[in-house]
């Protein structure tokens, strides 16, 4: 293949753009070949899990530490659904905050390991999304 | 047909469906004795891992403890759901991305030392034990109460049961009856929630019934009516808090950090396919908690009413039959102590001790006489906490198949947790105490051969546990929070997010933690009881919130040790790198 064909922007399946054939061999728990993982900047994915995880930790303290003991006092002045709020978050609210929280991050987590190609798709889905049609 | 008859059939029916369980279930490796193959789907993870965690003290105890208690026992509620999230975000998808058998094994392999490892598997093995004596006591319990056998009678038939799918089945066997116990534990708990709250409020949604209005036509909601009759007869307003801030922080901590370091759970998340899926499976199982810990506040503060206008003013010769039948069992007693023959139900201890002794008389109204001092309290009713969700379906009128599908769901909720627990034990004292530190060369066969055996000796114990109780049912339990904060918690969160903590660090926090907290628990519940209160208390943190300080002064000590040794070796810190990345879990490996 030259670089020529490349310029051209002519897809040419000659055997070097379609690098799964080495993929196949490797052992199932890794999709990724070689190549592909030393493209992948492992460095710049941990920062964005550890910004998800302050965010998200941070919410859930406020959550659980404020509106549950902190300041649940004062919150009883507002009311929710029959409940003083601050009693309201005590008995359900924070469990609920809680449930949220996790699949908040399920999702973020999975939209940003797909963005920096580290995500943990099957296999055959990636070949799918992979190959020209 | 009577309730007891019911009983005997509803837990009979759920016994076999176990068993049958186990039958199909029978796993012939370790990977699948350990890890259930590592093929489990994440809603049915999430399933197992809400009846592997809650336990005989959720399902009976903590209405109790809410109803007596009102807004201060809320905690308890915020902090055991509370360490999910930490579960999530912190443990389960790099433990999963580890992709071994056990906490240990990645304590072990972390540190890169056989100490820290057989360090992990004591802290794991005195955690479990504590808390799997409460779920065995908590067995008897129920039959002796629903079934009227005898205590011991029914831990041992708990502890067949459980020997049926734990040693044959394994992880696999285990996680497929805990569904199995999860849909029977939550219809149990739900059907009788819904029926006392349409009686209260006509609203058969509980959770929504706690605020509603009541149903008797006076206009009040079901909280001002539990705030005027708390108030009235001179208890702590249902609806306001009284303990101090810095106990309810630290006891909110101490359960969070505990929930998320108690090993039965964490290992469970090693059963599914994928990092991703650990991650989504923990939000799975939370929900799964949540559909039975938002209905607990509710059951709670139903219950609390009526108990107080079934008894209290109440003529002993014309209280409803559920009295007598629970006094018959101990978990009720009345002194007339104004000679009145009205039983008045007031704050405060009626006699001292708490607990009622019982003579084999009966006095002037038939009511059974006790032999304790009596207080200067105007209180004449000893009411166990228990009782408020077992008596429910006596209380609210509802037919005999109610008892005894509550029967069939509390001991669901013992037997799904037991059987967690004495996993754990067995994965770990066959894995990383025989497999990887003293006998390496074994075969995959004979290591299975032993986590049987292991099995059968942690039945055992735990049975002769539940037999001779060390305290009662939610204590223990509580104390195993504490410990798994302070000892387990902290080195495995450490060791994922940090590449600098060593081996020493790790090891000196693991003890200093597990041993000053079991110290201080000690301390104020065996050897000084009397000066058990707010005043001697260090900085007024509880018992039970000690944990916090115990995990916080692990990660002191191991990050101070670790700056002052050698930092861990490449390859060590190349394994934190690679689990710190999703792709390429696999299923568990063997090495």
């Amino acid at each position: 293949m030259t670089r020529s064909a490349d310029s051209n922007g002519q897809p040419e399946n000659d055997g070097e753009i379609y690098h799964h054939d080495e993929a196949e061999n490797l052992p199932p728990h890794s999709h990724h070949d070689d190549e592909t993982l030393s493209e992948i900047d492992t460095d710049a994915y941990w920062r964005a899990n550890v910004k998800v995880l302050v965010v998200l930790l941070s919410t859930w303290a406020f959550v659980s530490f404020g509106c549950g003991v902190l300041f649940s006092d004062w919150l009883d002045q507002f009311s929710i659904g029959g409940f003083p709020l601050g009693f309201w978050f005590t008995q359900q609210g924070t469990m609920l905050c809680f449930v949220a929280i996790i699949f908040i991050y399920h999702f973020w987590m999975k939209k940003i390991e797909r963005a920096h190609g580290v995500d943990d798709d099957d296999v055959e889905q990636k070949i799918d999304t992979g190959a020209p049609s | 047909m009577s309730a007891q008859t019911l009983s005997f059939i509803f837990v009979g029916l759920s016994f076999a469906l176990y068993i049958g369980i186990a039958i199909w279930s029978r796993v012939g490796s370790t990977k699948e004795f350990y890890v259930a193959g590592g093929g489990v789907h994440p809603v049915v993870n999430g399933m197992a891992t809400a009846a592997d965690w809650m336990s005989a003290a959720s399902f009976l105890s903590v209405a109790g403890i809410l109803a007596f208690t009102g807004r201060d026992g809320a905690v308890y509620l915020v902090g055991w759901t509370g360490g999910y999230v930490l579960l999530a975000l912190l443990l389960a998808p790099y433990l999963r991305k580890f992709g071994r058998f056990t906490v240990p094994e990645f304590i072990g392999d972390r540190y890169y030392s056989k100490l820290a490892r057989v360090v992990a598997v004591v802290c794991l093995i005195f955690i479990s034990f504590t808390y799997i004596a409460g779920q065995m006591r908590g067995v008897g319990i129920v039959f002796s109460r629903f079934l009227e056998v005898e205590i011991e009678t029914g831990v041992v038939i708990g502890m067949a049961i459980v020997f049926c799918y734990a040693v044959l089945g394994g992880m696999k066997g285990i996680t497929y009856t805990q569904v199995a116990q999860y849909c029977v534990l939550i219809f149990a708990f739900m059907v009788p929630a819904i029926f006392m709250s349409i009686m209260w409020t006509d609203n058969p949604i509980p959770q929504l019934g706690l605020g509603d209005k009541l149903n008797d036509g006076s206009g009040l909601s079901v909280l001002q009516k539990l705030d005027q009759v708390t108030t009235d007869l001179g208890f702590n307003t249902y609806t306001v808090g009284t303990r101090s801030t810095i106990d309810s922080l630290a006891i909110a901590a101490a359960l969070m950090i505990g929930t998320a370091g108690l090993p039965h759970v964490i290992v469970r998340f090693f059963t599914v396919p994928k990092v991703s899926d650990a991650r989504k499976s923990a939000g799975y199982a939370l929900a799964f908690i949540c559909i039975m810990y938002t209905t607990i506040p509710a059951v709670a503060a139903f219950s609390r009413l009526n108990l107080t206008e079934s008894v209290n003013e109440v003529a002993y010769s014309e209280a409803p039959a559920w009295i007598e039948k629970w006094e018959n069992t101990g978990l009720i007693a009345w002194k007339d102590k104004n000679g009145d023959g009205i039983m008045q139900y007031r704050p405060g201890h009626a006699f001292s001790p708490t607990k009622p002794i019982f003579t084999e008389v009966r006095g002037t109204y038939g009511e059974r006489v006790i032999s304790n001092e009596l207080t200067d309290s105007a209180n004449e009713i000893y009411v166990d906490r228990d009782i408020m969700v077992m008596a429910n379906p006596e209380i609210a009128q509802l037919p005999n198949w109610v008892i005894a599908l509550v029967a069939a769901g509390a001991v669901a909720a013992a037997l799904s947790t037991a059987a967690g627990l004495l996993l754990v034990i067995s994965s770990s004292v066959a894995h990383d105490l025989m497999k990887r530190t003293f006998m390496p060369d074994i075969s995959d066969k004979k290591e299975l051969l032993y986590a049987r055996l292991a099995a059968v000796v942690a039945i055992l114990i735990a049975g002769w546990f539940g037999i001779n109780p060390p305290a009662f049912v939610a204590q223990v339990v509580a104390f195993a929070f504490g410990m798994a904060a302070a000892s387990l918690f902290p080195p495995i969160v450490m060791g994922i997010f940090s590449k600098r903590i060593n081996r020493s660090g790790a090891v000196a926090g693991m003890l200093v933690g597990l041993f000053s907290t079991l110290a201080y628990i000690i301390y104020f519940n065996f050897i000084a009881p009397e000066i058990n209160n707010p005043e001697h208390w260090f900085l007024g943190i509880s018992p039970t919130g000690i944990g916090t300080l115990g995990a916080a002064l692990n990660v002191a000590v191991a990050v101070v040790i670790s700056r002052f040794t050698a930092a861990p070796p490449q390859e060590v810190q190349n394994m934190v790198d690679d689990i710190r990345i999703p792709a390429g879990a696999g299923v568990a490996h063997e090495h």
